[in-house]
């Protein structure tokens, strides 16, 4: 309510800002206040491909994707609501010598680290899926505890048990300004109210660095188009997500029986998010030579979403060096719904003991001024 | 008459009237917010059939006129279309792209 003094405020109701706000709770902070000038999963959260898979080539990126799936697998009996988190797997397609030798190096690290990815020759991965067009396929990854979960259903069981475990949400409800004093963060203002906070948390999305600029902050982070669409609902053909990053797609059929695919394209900074006819062109002319069997499956719809994109493609986390009681969760680069839960929990430990947790301490906000670039070789 | 909350409403994702009245008294208070809460409208006729008696609920419920709750974003494509017909409307084949494309 307007005039209440806050524990923190998040901006932000989508995956991340809703979770931040459960992790508090469960850390005894519960006077938060979670604001959204849309609604619950209305940005990038809601228009996500939402798999999740712990084949990277860092052994941070390994370590947040494998204690986000441990936590996915607790997370409907926790939350009390079905979030459809299914261990169908992930494959990750190579189609040379060089990425094979890649993939070689990142499966040592992700088995160190417990990961139970393996190499798999064309033919097994035509076991794994089997209308699968192996033709060029050199080798594959394939990692069965990776997955998905709904978008949705996960954003709602969020902020659910958050307002249940004592924080407030405000949807439709803009942030307009954002006060400090020589102690850092002092208040949130809105088109609704004002709220004394020394805690601020961005999970602005793709707004974040508009949101960052209210407090006097830069971040560089910019958002950037990525379109997606899904097909009426089939028999199950396959399980895992598959993805290449030669024809820069990723093709999952979930839970409801539907096909979720993107792909990656040439895309300027900036808020748009129309559907474009290139897209589904190009998506019709990768997919159905991947997946043939695809080319009689119809489309229902086709959108986009946001990524919010950083120079090295990895999120910003923890308090913001220039300005106390400033925490940033943004800038996933398109990989943040799969590791929400992880990133999300340890922006929450941050904030209850004012430190920095040591997984995240290398993504601050100021890394890329001093050029400390995190650099991942797997990304889409 | 009386109403009947096992009423479907959503025909592709079998949504009753029952459960967008739940959802309305839980604060979802724009069709778009049913939409991602329950998935009414988000089937094969993409709202085309049930978007508006959602919204004719909602603004019941709410005591807020149709124009506020209904505010849903329309995309492609307009019919549902197979892959095979985008090919052969654009003249697209289905070879495999060249690797480093």
């Amino acid at each position: 309510m307007p005039g209440k003094t806050y524990d923190a405020v998040i901006v932000g109701a989508g995956v991340i800002g809703t979770a931040v706000g459960y992790y508090l709770t469960k850390r005894g902070i519960r006077d938060v206040l979670i604001l959204d000038k849309g609604y619950v999963s209305c940005g990038a959260t809601g228009r996500c491909g939402a798999g999740v898979r712990q084949q990277w080539g860092l052994e941070m990126n390994c370590r947040l994707a494998k204690m986000s799936v441990d936590m996915f697998a607790g997370l409907s009996d926790e939350l009390g609501e079905d979030i459809e988190f299914e261990q169908s797997g992930y494959l990750v397609l190579a189609y040379d010598d060089d990425t094979v030798e890649l993939y070689r190096k990142n499966l040592k690290l992700q088995n160190s680290l417990g990961i139970p990815a393996r190499l798999v020759t064309p033919a097994e991965a035509r076991e794994i899926v089997p209308v699968l067009n192996i033709e060029g396929l050199v080798a594959a990854t394939h990692c069965q505890t990776d997955g998905h979960a709904n978008p949705f259903k996960t954003n709602f069981a969020y902020a659910h048990a958050a307002v249940r475990e004592g924080c407030e949400l405000h949807t439709f409800e803009t942030v307009t300004a954002i006060e400090t004093d020589v102690k850092g963060v002092r208040a949130v203002a809105t088109d609704k109210g004002r709220y004394e906070t020394r805690t601020v948390v961005n999970c602005a999305g793709g707004h974040a660095a508009e949101v960052g600029k209210l407090a006097g902050l830069k971040l560089d982070c910019f958002p950037e188009r990525h379109q997606i669409l899904v097909t009426e609902p089939y028999e199950r053909l396959f399980d895992p997500m598959v993805i290449s990053f030669v024809h820069h797609l990723y093709c999952q059929q979930v839970v409801h029986g539907a096909f979720i695919m993107g792909l990656g394209m040439p895309e300027a900074p900036g808020f748009n998010d129309d559907s474009g006819w290139e897209f589904i062109e190009a998506m019709a002319r990768a997919v159905t030579s991947l997946l043939p069997i695809l080319a009689g499956v119809r489309v229902i719809r086709q959108w986009a979403g946001l990524y919010t994109k950083t120079p090295d493609a990895q999120p910003i986390l923890g308090e913001h060096p220039d300005l106390p009681g400033f925490y940033n969760a943004v800038g996933f680069s398109g990989h943040g719904f799969m590791i929400a839960p992880a990133t999300a929990s340890l922006t929450a430990e941050a904030i209850a003991c004012g430190c920095t947790p040591e997984l995240i301490a290398p993504l601050d906000a100021k890394r890329f001024e001093r050029g400390d670039l995190v650099l991942e070789p797997n990304v889409v | 008459m009386t109403e009947d909350d096992s009423t479907i409403i959503c025909r592709c994702e079998d949504i009753t009237l029952g459960e967008i009245k739940q959802a309305v008294a839980r604060g979802y208070a724009t069709v778009d917010e049913i939409k991602h809460y329950l998935r009414a409208g988000m089937g094969p006729c993409q709202g085309r059939t049930c978007g508006h008696l959602v919204a004719q609920v909602v603004a019941r419920e709410t005591g807020r006129p149709v124009a506020e709750v209904w505010p849903m974003r329309a995309r492609p494509p307009y019919h549902l279309v197979p892959f095979s017909t985008i090919l052969a409307e654009t003249g697209g084949t289905v070879a495999f792209p060249k690797v480093g494309d």
